[in-house]
Order: structure tokens, then C-alpha cells, then sequence
């Protein structure tokens, strides 16, 4: 009675290759040398590490290139709208705690239009995997500048170069209050699988950001320049140190690099672990007699 | 005071907020409610949360109630703000009951019964400034035979929480109050009638009432956004759900909190948020998706003072256009509207129901003037309602989501349930949920999500006709409109005018040959309505026959029986 539910009753219940949780149904989509091929690698990949039945898997994204990945996994799957995909995987999670819920979108779906969403996601510690596709470029309108684009960058409404600071996911995100934060170059699928079977492990929010190439808009970060900038953190570092994992951002940032792995991980109870306490305290279920309820509106 | 009975008796209480005026409004209709009276009450109060003037109208009756009446019969004024804010209203007959001696002294009308109660002073004799309320009360209690065995009885309940002092003292300060009132001669004929029976009632709000039927329709998942004038219905629900074993949360804004609501319901769970015109204006394009992916939800609107910010506490029937139309590319949406605390429970159980059925968003327009007013109402049995379920696959076959069916309705997967994956999206898809742009393909998608809408006036009570026969005047009304209207159209036929009235509750998709078949017994129409354009009437005249005349208002205050009484007495004149 009253067990708190967590997705991981779902693992371990298939014996799926990775190309098993690929859904075929829909034609490819992204551009030839896309990095969203190498993210969607590492998810089948660690899909299939987790033996997670497809039929509790809950696939959602919002609007842009990203955000057409769930079309190529075989679960159940939600294609939003611009920026929403995090209030509508938490509506999805809280309303069925047991499903393994995994977004995926852009940069300029996360952290633009859907930029007001991420604190809340972070600091609730929703309980499911955000897996950010950052290729510092809006591809799916053709090339213009996104949060995350290098200042430099001349783009369609840029076309004298940007004058804006990019913005750094990681850093938003541990300051947000996000429990569980990773960063890896796409093209690097094992660790990108390793990060995200790690982050659907994890109980409560799990933010993954995954530098990802736009071969097509975007020519300042390319498969090579993200590949030869990535530093996977070093070993001794404390993974439980809020303060060392914005110092290593900090000082990679510094260097011109970007560390990769998992730079910060904390335990703290989920909205939806808080939300069973609650019902548990106030001794509900679902027969609770309304007419107690009721009762409580008589004169 | 013609038209108003001593059955029938209006009592306003004007105060500074935090004064006990609210608690006085609150004791007097519990109580009267409790001896079995009809209520019906009515609430102003400042937009700001500190001080200000606050207002509590009670109307009590042996007869049923429609709305919060004309004026006040009875002004209590427990300051010198209260008074002046209601001098104007002091005409021949009406009565003021006020703080005397105190910081102002009335100037009395002539023709005003006036009894002046030392409130603020005998609460200080008996070393409780606090109970200031409860002597006036007494007073009331005295003068107007207000119920008082049920007025203690009300005292001790809600006092008994704060320990036995606190009832003792209120209790005391009370029969003070009705000694001081005894000691005044009489001079006015207001007094409330003897109830005919005591009937087993609830006495709630409209944002109250909208929660519990929210409740009784199985709500599973509640996101809520503070704005005034609907953040009770999430007041109400966040209290209670969590007994139901449900989930309430609140969101950061009204886009994530519709965001929220559409993944519930995919999850399979009955989902629904409350705002009012200004997050509804946010929700716009997620309602989109809702009817594209075909998403069941419920959104309630309980609209205020527009446009933008407007009048946030003030009362208006304002967002239909929005509530209909509001959303880009073709959408469709059923909107229900509300007219009494009675419709707050059981429509919003119908609107979960269509919801259900038809896998689409369902608006529930409620308004200001609904939101805080309280009415009695018969008590609510859970199970006497029907309800319904979104119809679920059935696991044969292969699973297509948006199958193509007769009534355009196809069932859906909870995640979950084996060979049910699919995909909910906004993009134009076909009948498997995967992208399909081509023309055929859109124009039966379309057809298919409206072809659905076309049974939903089946299966609700769209419309009710007041009266019958042929009339000279039909009055089309909507929202709390309508009980104002019920009201004036007795006055009306009592002094031999043929009227009648028409009160649709589903406004979207309109009934439409409901309209014309009422229309066609009326030799003119009228449709009031409390905002500027004329809604109502915009939509009428653009899908029906009729041409009815728009009566609108916008000063922030609901119709009174009055107002329709005399705009009727015009045209027919």
C-alpha cells in the first residue's frame, strides 16, 4: 500500500538490442552528418543497458530538429510545442510516477522559449531525463542564432554577427538546483549512453546536455572542433561538490574546453516522492468518501 | 419598496477590511442557510491586500434565490467609509444599522429608518475590541429576526477551534448586541420571514462549488497558476484532492500549467487548471494541440475585468470571444458557462464528461460575480452523477490512434497498455500518429476532429426556455446573467407582460436551431450581457437567423433584476 512508484520496475524487463527500441516507422529526417544520429545512438544504447520495457517509456519533446527524436523510438511519445516539453513530460510523470519519462530538444527550445520552464524542473527535482541536443544553432528555421551560439556567429538574422553572450547550460542547470548534471559531445555515444542510463537511474531530475554538430547552419562548431574541445572530467573529482563542478566549468571555459562526464550528482527527495508523503499523511485514496468532503461545505 | 417582499431581505455590511465584515456576512448566511433560508450572497473587495473598504451582501429568503437582488434593504456600516460609499443608495425605506458613538456621524435621509448601535464601544466595555462584529450581529439578529438559535449554534462551530473563551466571549458579545438592539423602538418593516422547511443544503462558492465537482467527476490532476478572481477553485481542490489520492501542483506560469494538464491526460489521468482571461490567453496555443493531438482536458475560466490586467476583481462576461475562438489555426473547443453555484458542481462534471468522450479541451466560462457570491444548494449525492470515461482500446488489431471512425472519436492507449505505442503531436499526422502534410489527409483530419463536435449538443442540456407560449419579448441570457434574468421575468409576467427567457449553458459548438426555435416564439429578442462588444450576440447574429438587441454593460458589476426589468419596460413601452 502506498509505495512511492519509480520507474525502475520497468528495467531489466526486456532483452532488447539497441536497434530493437529503434521505431522505423518514420523516414530519417536529420541532415547527413547530424550529431542527433550520435545522441540518438547513445539513447538506444542505454535503453537497451536498462532492459526498460518500451511499453512505460514516455519519449517527449517540443519543437525543432531535436525534437523529432522520439518519431525514432519505439515508446510511447509525445511531439509538443516550442519550449513545452518539460511542463508536459512533468504532467505525464506526476500523473503516472511509474513511467520512465525522457525529453529531448534543442537549445533554443530549452533554453529560449523554453527557457522559463527549467528552473522549475530543476528545483521540483522532477523525476525525469532532460537530454539536451546543444548545437548552438537553430537548424529547423535555417540557421539563426540560439542562446547557446558562439557571439561571433553570423547567422540569417545576425548577418553583421551576433552581439549577444551565449549562455552555458551547465551552469543554469547546477544553479537551478539540478540533481543530477552531465555533459558529452554527441559523437561520443558510449559516454553519452553512459550519461543517460545513469540519468534515468537517477531518482529526480537529470539534465544531460549532449554538444551535438549542425553540419548545415552551423560552421564555428563542427564534429571535430566540439570533439577535440572535450575534456572528460578528471577521475578525483567530487561529483557531490556543487561548487567544484562550476569551478571545473569555469575553468575549462577559460582554457577554450569543455569538460564532459558527469560533473554533479545529489540525492534529494522528488516532487512526486514528497506528493505520496503528502497523500499518505492526509490518508488518501482513491475511495476516500466524498461525502466527508462534502460534509465539510454544510452551514 | 415595490417588488421586494418581507420574505425577501437584502443586508449589506461595509466595513475596513479585517474589521469582522466578512466574518458577520459569512455568520449571518451560514445561519440563515442553517434554518433553512435560501442565500445568496455577494462580495467586493479591494484589489489590494491591506485595509480598504470591504463589502458583504447577504440576501436571504423563504423563496429560491437567483442572484444578489436590486440593492440593500439593510445597510450595516461599521465605519465612516462604509457609509459614504453606500449614502447614495440610502433611499426612502432602506434601513442603516451603524457604529455610533464613533469616528463619523451619518447624515440620515429622509424616509431611512436609522439605529445607531454602540458596536466599538461595548466590545471595549467587555475588554474584547475583536467582537465589534458579533454586537452588531446581535443587533441585526434583533431587528431583522434573523435565525438566532442557528446563529450560535454557527458561533460555537466555528469558534469551538479557538477554545471555549473565545465562543464564551463571542457568544456574550452577541446577546449584548441583541439587548442594545431590543432597547430601540422599530420603526422599519424589514424583518425575514419563517423558513418553510429545513432542507439537507451545502452552502459553497462558485470557485468552491467548480472544485467539487471537479472532485465528483474523478479529477485525478490539478495544476494551478495563481491569478484572481479562480485561484480558489485551486484553494479548494489542493485541500482536498490529496484525500482523493490525487496530485495538485503549482506551476510557474499558465503555459506550463495547460502543459502539465495535457501530459496527465496522456498519461490516462482526468486533468484539468483554472485560471482566468489572462492565463486563458497563455493557454491559447496548448488548447490548439489539445484539439489536434486530441488530448482531453478541462479548463475553467472564471473571467474578470478585461482587457489585459482590467479590472482583476471586478466582474465581467468578457472572454467568450477568446474562450471560442481564441487559439490560431482552426481549432475547435466546447465551451460550457455557468450560471449559479448549482451549475459550478454539475457542469463542471459535464465538462469532464465531454472531455472524456470526445477527446478535446472543454472550457468552463464561470465570472467574477459567481466566483465569491455563496448559495445554498441542495446537498450533493456523488452518486446520482453520471460519468463518463475516454474509451479505451480494446488490444485487437493493430493499434492506430487517430483511426478514422463514424463519430470521429477513436480510442485511446494509456502508456503502459502492450501494443498501444503511439504518438500524441501537434504536426498534422494520419491515422497512425506519423506526419502526414497532404491534403486529403488534413482535410479528413479536420473533418474528423469536427465531426466529433457535432453530437455534444446531444448529449447535454444545452439550452433551457423560461416560460411559455408566444411572448412579445424574449430574453437570451448566459453565464450569472441568467439568474438576474429569472428574477425579471417574474417581476414582469407578475405585472401581466408576455416574456420569456433562453438560457443556453453549451455556448460553443451554439445551438444553433435551439436558438431559432426560441426565437421563433418571441415577436422581439433581447441579450444582455456584461461587456462591451456583445459577445453573445456577435455570435448569435453570425449563426443564426436571429437579430437580437444587445443590452451591454461594463462597469465592473454584475445585471440587476432591476436593470432588465426597466430595459424591458423600454422596448415594450
Amino acid at each position: 500500500m502506498n509505495a512511492i512508484l519509480q520507474p525502475h520496475q520497468h528495467f531489466n524487463k526486456v532483452d532488447f538490442k539497441p536497434k530493437d527500441y529503434k521505431d522505423e516507422k518514420t523516414p530519417s529526417f536529420w541532415c547527413a552528418g547530424c550529431g542527433h544520429y550520435g545522441v540518438l545512438t547513445g539513447l538506444l544504447r542505454a535503453l537497451a543497458e536498462l532492459g526498460v520495457d518500451p511499453n512505460h517509456l514516455v519519449s517527449v519533446s517540443g519543437i525543432g530538429c531535436s525534437s523529432r527524436l522520439p518519431y525514432f523510438v519505439n515508446s510511447y511519445k509525445m511531439h509538443t510545442l516550442h519550449g513545452r516539453a518539460g511542463p508536459v513530460a512533468t504532467g505525464v510523470h506526476l500523473a503516472r510516477p511509474d513511467l520512465a519519462v525522457v525529453v529531448s530538444g534543442g537549445d533554443g527550445d530549452g533554453f529560449s522559449i523554453g527557457g522559463g520552464h527549467m528552473p522549475h524542473l530543476a528545483r521540483k527535482n522532477i523525476n525525469i531525463t532532460y537530454i539536451l541536443m546543444d548545437n548552438h544553432v537553430y537548424g529547423l528555421t535555417k540557421g539563426q542564432c540560439s542562446p547557446t551560439s558562439r557571439e561571433e556567429m553570423k547567422a540569417a538574422v545576425t548577418p553583421y554577427g551576433g552581439m549577444e553572450e551565449p549562455l552555458d547550460p551547465i551552469l543554469y542547470m547546477l544553479t537551478y538546483g539540478a540533481t543530477f548534471v552531465g555533459q558529452a559531445f554527441a559523437g561520443n555515444a558510449k559516454l553519452g549512453a553512459k550519461l543517460i542510463k545513469e540519468g534515468m537511474e537517477h531518482k529526480g531530475f537529470a539534465f544531460i546536455n549532449l554538444l551535438s554538430q549542425c553540419p548545415s547552419f552551423n560552421d564555428l562548431d563542427t564534429a571535430v572542433s566540439f570533439r577535440n574541445s572535450c575534456d572528460e572530467v578528471d577521475p578525483t573529482h567530487d561529483i557531490s561538490d556543487r561548487n567544484a563542478a562550476m569551478q571545473v566549468v569555469n575553468a575549462a571555459k577559460q582554457a577554450g574546453r569543455i569538460p564532459t562526464g558527469l560533473l554533479y550528482r545529489s540525492e534529494r527527495p522528488a516532487l512526486h516522492e514528497r506528493m505520496a508523503e503528502l497523500v499518505k499523511r492526509v490518508g488518501g485514496h482513491k475511495d476516500y468518501d466524498l461525502k466527508k468532503i462534502i460534509d465539510l461545505a454544510r452551514p | 419598496m415595490q417588488g421586494i417582499t418581507k420574505n425577501d431581505l437584502i443586508i449589506r455590511i461595509g466595513g475596513e477590511g479585517g474589521e469582522g465584515v466578512i466574518s458577520v456576512g459569512d455568520f449571518i448566511t451560514q445561519a440563515c442557510a442553517r434554518a433553512g433560508l435560501d442565500v445568496y450572497t455577494f462580495k467586493t473587495f479591494p484589489a489590494e491586500i491591506k485595509g480598504g473598504y470591504a463589502m458583504y451582501q447577504v440576501r436571504a429568503s423563504t423563496e429560491r434565490l437567483y442572484n444578489q437582488g436590486d440593492t440593500f434593504d439593510v445597510l450595516c456600516a461599521f465605519n465612516g467609509e462604509a457609509y459614504n460609499m453606500n449614502r447614495a443608495s440610502l433611499k426612502p425605506g432602506t434601513t442603516i444599522v451603524y457604529d455610533s458613538p464613533s469616528d463619523f456621524t451619518p447624515d440620515i435621509p429622509p424616509g431611512v429608518h436609522a439605529y445607531p448601535i454602540p458596536m466599538t464601544q461595548t466590545a471595549k466595555e467587555m475588554n474584547n475590541l475583536r467582537a465589534k462584529n458579533m454586537v452588531a450581529m446581535g443587533a441585526l439578529s434583533v431587528l431583522f429576526n434573523i435565525p438566532v438559535e442557528a446563529l450560535r449554534e454557527v458561533i460555537v462551530t466555528k469558534f469551538s477551534r479557538k477554545g471555549e473563551d473565545v465562543v464564551k466571549g463571542n457568544l456574550a458579545a452577541l446577546e449584548r448586541g441583541r439587548e442594545l438592539a431590543a432597547a430601540l423602538k422599530k420603526t422599519d418593516t424589514w424583518t425575514l420571514g419563517t423558513p418553510k422547511s429545513k432542507n439537507e443544503v451545502i452552502v459553497m462558492s462558485g470557485n468552491n462549488a467548480i472544485g467539487l465537482g471537479a472532485l465528483i467527476a474523478g479529477l485525478d490532476f490539478f495544476s494551478a497558476y495563481p491569478i484572481t478572481p479562480a485561484t480558489e477553485v485551486a484553494i479548494y481542490v489542493a485541500k482536498h484532492l490529496p484525500k482523493r489520492g490525487g496530485t495538485l501542483i503549482q506551476a510557474e506560469d499558465e503555459i506550463a500549467s495547460i502543459s502539465q494538464v495535457l501530459g496527465a491526460s496522456y498519461a490516462g489521468k482526468k486533468a484539468m487548471t483554472s485560471t482566468s482571461g489572462p492565463g486563458l490567453a497563455l493557454m491559447g496555443e496548448m488548447l490548439g494541440m489539445a484539439f489536434m493531438a486530441e488530448l482531453p482536458c478541462v479548463v475553467v475560466d472564471v473571467q474578470r475585468g478585461g482587457p489585459s490586467t482590467g479590472l482583476p476583481t471586478k466582474h465581467e462576461q468578457s472572454d467568450l470571444f477568446m474562450a471560442v475562438h481564441g487559439g490560431h489555426g482552426d481549432a475547435g473547443r466546447i465551451v460550457l458557462s455557468v450560471e449559479s453555484i448549482q451549475d459550478c458542481i454539475d457542469l463542471t462534471v459535464v465538462a469532464f464528461n465531454l472531455a472524456e468522450k470526445y477527446q478535446c479541451p472543454v472550457l468552463l466560462l464561470s465570472d467574477g460575480s459567481l466566483a465569491f457570491s455563496t448559495q445554498n444548494v441542495p446537498y450533493p449525492d456523488p452518486a446520482n452523477y453520471k460519468l463518463v470515461e475516454r474509451e479505451r482500446w480494446n488490444g485487437e488489431g493493430e493499434y492506430q490512434r487517430y483511426k478514422f471512425t463514424e463519430s470521429g472519436i477513436s480510442p485511446m492507449a494509456d502508456p503502459g497498455t502492450p501494443g498501444g505505442l503511439h504518438i500524441a503531436t501537434g504536426l498534422e499526422h494520419n491515422e497512425s500518429g506519423l506526419p502526414s502534410y497532404t491534403s486529403t489527409n488534413h482535410e479528413a483530419m479536420q473533418d474528423k476532429r469536427f465531426r466529433k463536435l457535432k453530437n455534444v449538443v446531444n448529449d447535454v442540456d444545452p439550452t433551457e426556455v423560461d416560460g411559455d407560449g408566444a411572448a412579445d419579448l424574449g430574453v437570451i441570457a448566459w453565464g450569472s446573467t441568467i439568474g438576474v434574468v429569472r428574477e425579471a421575468l417574474q417581476r414582469l409576467r407578475a405585472e401581466g407582460y408576455k416574456v420569456k427567457g433562453f438560457y443556453p449553458k453549451l455556448l460553443n459548438p451554439l445551438p444553433a436551431q435551439q436558438f431559432e426555435d426560441f426565437g421563433a416564439s418571441c415577436k422581439r429578442l433581447l441579450l444582455p450581457e456584461v461587456n462591451f462588444q456583445g459577445q453573445l450576440a456577435h455570435f448569435v447574429r453570425a449563426e443564426t437567423s436571429l437579430r437580437p438587441q444587445s443590452y451591454t454593460i461594463c462597469g465592473g458589476m454584475p445585471f440587476t433584476p432591476e436593470m432588465i426589468v426597466n430595459k424591458v419596460k423600454e422596448i415594450l413601452a
